[in-house]
């Protein structure tokens, strides 16, 4: 950057409106593809018949599809604005923007076509082929060299909260994904783990455990910490807090991955200091939503009338349910029963779409008119429809796998008294649980019901905008305001 | 583990913990200029931040949860090598085989060790191994009589057995139909115990490099007239040249031959189908049956109570 005055310096916005875009396209796609689904387990005909179109292969796909396209286009897009707001720069380069958007819509994309494919490394959530994880090393070293490039030039005297997150949650991502994929290739589309056994075991779920942990947690409190204040127009609740539960949780997270290997054929002492971590997690995690609630203490009349503050809010509600549902499932007494059961998958739902998508949606609503020139969404009545649709959606999505999960639970371990021998075979078991994975399937159509809306709304939005300008204010930000509310941007 | 890669464990677990305590302390006290309650004085896009001290019961909550940590890391293992103070294991670490499981399953008992797996099989099998040990005292013939057994057994089955031979115990393509007449290595009480006790392995070689694609056609047509299936007759006289092959194992009347489990091929039940072309595929590459050994898995008197179950669906 030549320029001298701060006046001329305009944001790059241009990637985070492409981004968002990605994120309500991306998202539709990845949440349909999880109804789909959801309905192949009542009937499995909906296959057609066709490999492509078989559970195995669709059920990566979703959840690539909600993680790494929905998720993290969301993530990225966000993590450039903020970085450039709260450090009141522009991007560090405007190619290698240009260059993360562009790889990361051509790494998601070839997941939509290999996956059904049946290319994959059978690591849950690391399905992607070797190629493809070359590309995502790229695309990711490039977006933290944005990323902590624009933090260098920054113009203000600290880094905020916010982008403590995002810079985490960039850096331990490169980390998990570059040693999680370390693969020796055997032909262009094959490659085998240089792991083995419980090892391999181990590391696949040191990355997946902190897949969850900083993408789809640290990398959405990032988030949280800037739309949360935005939108209620009140400073964060605790300075302090922020320092404490930033570092405890990245800190923390990094050892909870052996939870998922309880009573394997992991050592005694990896599971137990696995556990011992996680349950420790707990508190600062709830660091976090505290710190994001709390935030609106003296604006709570807000919730009444705002559908974005709703969303923003009710997501640290589900954040503070999954993190407090985590934790315990993590005890090893607790995840005798728990593990392997829908019981498991209800708990990352709740993170997924109580959580993630619904910081999202809400963050989506804010940054959607901002970007087009316009001072709201076309219409906030469709938010609210939409905020009670993901509500009922994910309530009826969380409730009845909770009672599916606990009841397998329940029905695995259920031992006749007389003679020792199992009540159920598995098959009662799954005969047992479609009323629930029906009330699951009708939870995910109001879901995607919602995304559609949003959809409209966006385009509605979006047509009627132009793209913003916004340029660099050259105020001295030396002083700090004196009145505890702040300005809306 | 070496005693390096331990000591690496408990110091970087314990050092972990220290920070995570000298963490919660410093932001206990307020480090800052700002007093508490008041605006820090820093600003990003219009956002500030309040110095609020950390919230009473959450620090309360944090506190709890480390020393928790510390207790828990006492009693179990988790530190490296230290064993924890319970002498508690979820089950025998480190064993490569069934002998050496068995022996630590005994090492530890004398050692009044707590292994979690052992403990509860020893809980289960002193309670109900009576019961089986009962049953397994009358003969199979009886047993398939005894309403209470035959539930028992059925249950068994299904948790065990139906993965391969189905709910109903009808089989499937290569998983034998046990409710029928037809049987590999003999439907006798004790042939149906020693398959469950020891497994089997059936193993129908290839043929594919010995005979001509043509050879394999007549074969398979010949095969099929053995049952009395209409075939073309000139094609199955041609095969029958080359059938003494095949009868090493399956009879020159190819009524099989249950001492190697090869299937009898006059009666039209067939376990990898009955078509021609079904019948070519087996000839060209073969079939491998694997019936698993659960004598390791179930011990002798669940199995005999299976057995009569089995024995019970075709002896009615």
């Amino acid at each position: 950057m030549s320029q001298t005055s701060p006046q001329q310096i305009e944001y790059n916005l241009k990637v985070v409106r492409q981004f968002a875009v990605m994120t309500v396209i991306w998202g539709i796609v990845g949440m349909a593809l999880g109804v789909w689904i959801a309905a192949q387990l009542i009937w499995p005909e909906l296959n057609f018949d066709t490999p492509w179109l078989t559970y195995s292969r669709l059920r990566p796909l979703h959840t690539n599809a909600v993680i790494f396209a929905f998720g993290t286009s969301a993530l990225m897009g966000t993590a450039f604005y903020i970085v450039q707001k709260t450090c009141r720069v522009r991007l560090f380069s405007d190619k290698l923007a240009a260059f993360v958007f562009w790889s990361w819509q051509t790494v998601v994309l070839l997941a939509v076509i290999t996956l059904p494919l049946g290319l994959t490394t059978s690591k849950e959530y690391a399905e992607l082929e070797w190629p493809i994880d070359i590309l995502i090393a790229l695309s990711w070293v490039a977006f933290a060299i944005v990323f902590f490039g624009t933090l260098v030039k920054r113009r203000t005297s600290h880094i905020y909260v916010a982008n403590w997150f995002y810079g985490g949650f960039i850096i331990t991502v490169a980390v998990l994904h570059i040693v999680n994929s370390m693969a020796v290739p055997v032909s262009f589309t094959k490659s085998y783990s240089i792991y083995a056994g419980a090892v391999d075991a181990m590391v696949q779920w040191w990355y997946g455990h902190n897949a969850v942990g900083f993408l789809l947690t640290a990398g959405f409190l990032g988030m949280m910490y800037y739309f949360v204040p935005k939108q209620a127009e009140r400073p964060v609740y605790s300075y302090r807090l922020s320092v404490v539960h930033f570092w405890a949780l990245i800190g923390l997270y990094i050892w909870a991955g052996p939870h998922h290997l309880h009573y394997t054929a992991l050592p005694d002492w990896t599971q137990s200091l696995g556990m011992v971590m996680s349950v420790i997690l707990f508190v600062p995690s709830w660091g976090g939503m505290i710190n994001g609630i709390m935030t609106l203490s003296g604006a709570w009349h807000k919730l009444k009338t705002d559908p974005i503050l709703r969303f923003l809010i009710v997501s640290l509600s589900f954040y503070g349910m999954s993190t407090f549902e985590g934790p315990m499932m993590s005890i090893k007494s607790v995840n005798a029963l728990s593990h392997y059961t829908d019981w498991t998958i209800g708990h990352v739902h709740s993170g997924a779409l109580g959580w993630v998508a619904m910081i999202t949606i809400g963050s989506m609503y804010y940054l959607i008119p901002r970007l087009w020139g316009q001072t709201q969404m076309h219409s906030v009545k469709w938010i609210n429809t939409h905020f009670w649709l993901h509500t009922i959606g994910v309530v009826l999505y969380i409730v009845a796998l909770w009672i599916s999960g606990v009841m397998q639970g329940l029905m695995w371990r259920a031992v006749n008294a007389e003679d020792g021998t199992l009540t159920y075979s598995f098959v009662e078991s799954v005969e047992a649980s479609y009323p629930f994975w029906f009330i699951r399937f009708v939870g995910g159509l109001f879901i995607v019901a919602g995304m559609l809306l949003m959809a409209w709304n966006c385009y509605r939005t979006i047509k009627a905008g132009t793209a913003t300008a916004d340029y660099i204010d050259a105020a001295p930000q030396e002083a700090a305001p004196q009145s505890t509310a702040t300005q809306s941007a | 583990m070496s005693s390096f890669w331990s000591a690496w464990i408990i110091v970087l677990t314990l050092a972990f913990l220290v920070f995570i305590i000298w963490l919660l302390r410093w932001n206990m006290s307020n480090y800052t200029h700002i007093k508490e309650g008041e605006l820090m004085d820093h600003e990003f896009d219009g956002i500030v931040e309040i110095n609020n001290p950390l919230p009473r019961w959450w620090m309360i909550l944090f506190w709890i949860t480390i020393v928790w940590g510390f207790i828990y890391l006492a009693l179990y293992p988790g530190l490296g090598n230290f064993k924890g103070l319970l002498g508690w294991s979820s089950s025998n670490q480190e064993v490569l085989s069934l002998e050496e499981s068995r022996a630590a399953t005994e090492a530890h008992r004398e050692a009044g060790l707590v292994v979690q797996y052992d403990r509860e099989v020893q809980a289960a099998d002193d309670r109900f191994g009576p019961i089986f040990e009962a049953y397994a005292q009358r003969p199979i013939p009886e047993l398939a009589k005894d309403e209470e057994a035959t539930e028992i057994g059925q249950r068994l089955f299904l948790q065990n057995c139906a993965q391969c031979h189905g709910s109903n115990a009808m089989g499937g393509k290569g998983f034998p139909n046990l409710t029928d007449d037809d049987w590999l290595y003999g439907g006798s009480p004790e042939a149906i115990k020693t398959s469950l006790i020891q497994g089997r392995r059936g193993a129908m070689p290839a043929f594919d490099a010995q005979f001509s694609d043509q050879q394999i056609s007549e074969l398979a047509t010949y095969v099929l007239s053995l049952s009395g299936r209409k075939v073309d007759p000139e094609m199955a006289a041609a095969g029958k040249q080359n059938y003494a092959v095949c009868a090493a194992c399956h009879g020159q009347d190819g009524k099989g031959n249950q001492q190697l489990g090869a299937p009898n091929l006059t009666d039209n039940i067939w376990l990898y189908g009955g078509s021609q072309e079904a019948i070519e595929e087996t000839l060209h590459n073969g079939r491998n049956g694997v019936m698993p050994a659960w004598i390791d898995i179930l011990g002798e008197d669940k199995i005999h109570v299976i057995s009569a179950y089995v024995y019970g669906l075709s002896n009615e």
